[in-house]
């Protein structure tokens, strides 16, 4: 390998680094704009996504910040978890998972037909979907050494 | 443009964005309330609801009102005080959002008191008193009867009038403007038939203030 093919691949990674930076803070302000703003509470499951795409947003943005396409380690746990309850949710969100009759005081329900946003996105894909590109970003920006 | 420039600036954009994006949403939704005022403003004032303050004021601040809501309790005393900066031009019309279990009940109770003259200082009391009573889960009514009692109420007519069906209608009729309104949180306020869009008790102070300077002298 060329020292000039080295620097330009990674170049590359910092941006895929970058590119999982900047879905994780559209994604957190994005949550946090329906939660606060519009107002529609989270769902316990929604929460659990938040518990694990905030971090993100911070961590990668001190990644981004220094560089240090190390992160990815760090990172990509983070991810898959979220990963995995937003995948979930879809399942129940899609009806192929049957929600559990919950009493009305426990806040609404994760399989709510408004779990969306303008009225047709629905929140858990738009989250699995995120989760998805970060994981996939976190992948591209891997070290050559670490592969 | 280095790496380190674009992180800040993509940082500071999205937080921005964000601001932008709420201020907006603000916006909306203000415009949005008081055109729902303006079009059913018969629904704000009714009849049969209790008025605190002179009949010939020219400032009407309705207020939907929970008496198991903490935030109502919080916002009385400062209501209070806007009242006593206004005492010729200002009124308060209270309308029922009984929201919470027992809410009903705790109505019922000032509808009571409001029979016997003791509105005022029984809604003092229940306020004052919510912490112990109005559990949201497993409210104790008999402990606002017991606050009621200590503040001047005649309980046992109290509790037969409770049962009087126009207690029950009033209650009512108040759901169904809880809902034309789209009242959907307490406390709600109005000031001559305007919402409060920005909440708290300055915001409400301020427009009490600009409706008084408004009216002729």
């Amino acid at each position: 390998m060329t020292g000039s093919d080295s620097a330009a691949s990674g170049h590359d990674r910092w941006l895929y680094l970058f590119i999982a930076w900047v879905v994780a803070v559209a994604a957190s302000l994005g949550a946090l704009f329906i939660g606060e703003v519009v107002g529609q509470a989270p769902c316990s499951l929604c929460w659990h996504q938040r518990a694990f795409m905030f971090p993100l947003a911070i961590l990668l943005a001190v990644a981004s910040f220094r560089g240090d396409t190390g992160a990815w380690l760090y990172a990509l746990p983070l991810a898959a978890i979220g990963m995995a309850i937003a995948g979930f949710h879809s399942l129940l969100y899609a009806g192929f998972i049957p929600e559990g009759i919950q009493p009305c005081s426990q806040g609404p329900s994760c399989a709510s037909a408004d779990m969306t946003i303008l009225g047709v996105l629905p929140l858990p894909y738009l989250s699995l979907a995120a989760f998805l590109a970060i994981a996939v970003a976190l992948i591209g920006s891997r070290p050559k050494a670490a592969l | 443009m280095n790496r380190r420039a674009i992180v800040v600036l993509t940082g500071v954009s999205a937080l921005a964005l964000f601001s932008g994006a709420t201020v907006f949403h603000q916006n909306e939704q203000a415009k949005r309330a008081r055109a729902i005022a303006a079009s059913r403003t018969e629904a704000l004032v009714r009849d049969h609801s209790p008025i605190i303050g002179p009949a010939s004021a020219s400032v009407t601040i309705v207020e939907f009102f929970d008496p198991s809501c903490e935030a109502c309790r919080a916002f009385y005393p400062p209501l209070k005080q806007i009242l006593a900066l206004f005492p010729n031009e200002a009124r308060l019309v209270i309308r029922y959002a009984a929201f919470h279990e027992g809410s009903d009940q705790a109505v019922k109770i000032l509808e009571a008191a409001r029979l016997q003259g003791k509105f005022e200082p029984v809604l003092a009391a229940l306020l004052e008193f919510q912490p112990e009573w109005a559990d949201h889960d497993k409210p104790d009514l008999e402990k606002a009867w017991a606050r009621a009692k200590d503040a001047g109420l005649d309980i046992e007519r109290g509790k037969r009038d409770a049962a009087r069906p126009e207690f029950q209608t009033t209650l009512e009729k108040d759901a169904v403007d809880v809902k034309a309104l789209e009242v959907t949180r307490t406390p709600t306020f109005f000031v001559n038939g305007q919402p409060l869009t920005e909440f708290g008790p300055r915001p409400l102070y301020e427009m009490v203030k600009r409706e008084v300077e408004k009216a002729p002298k």
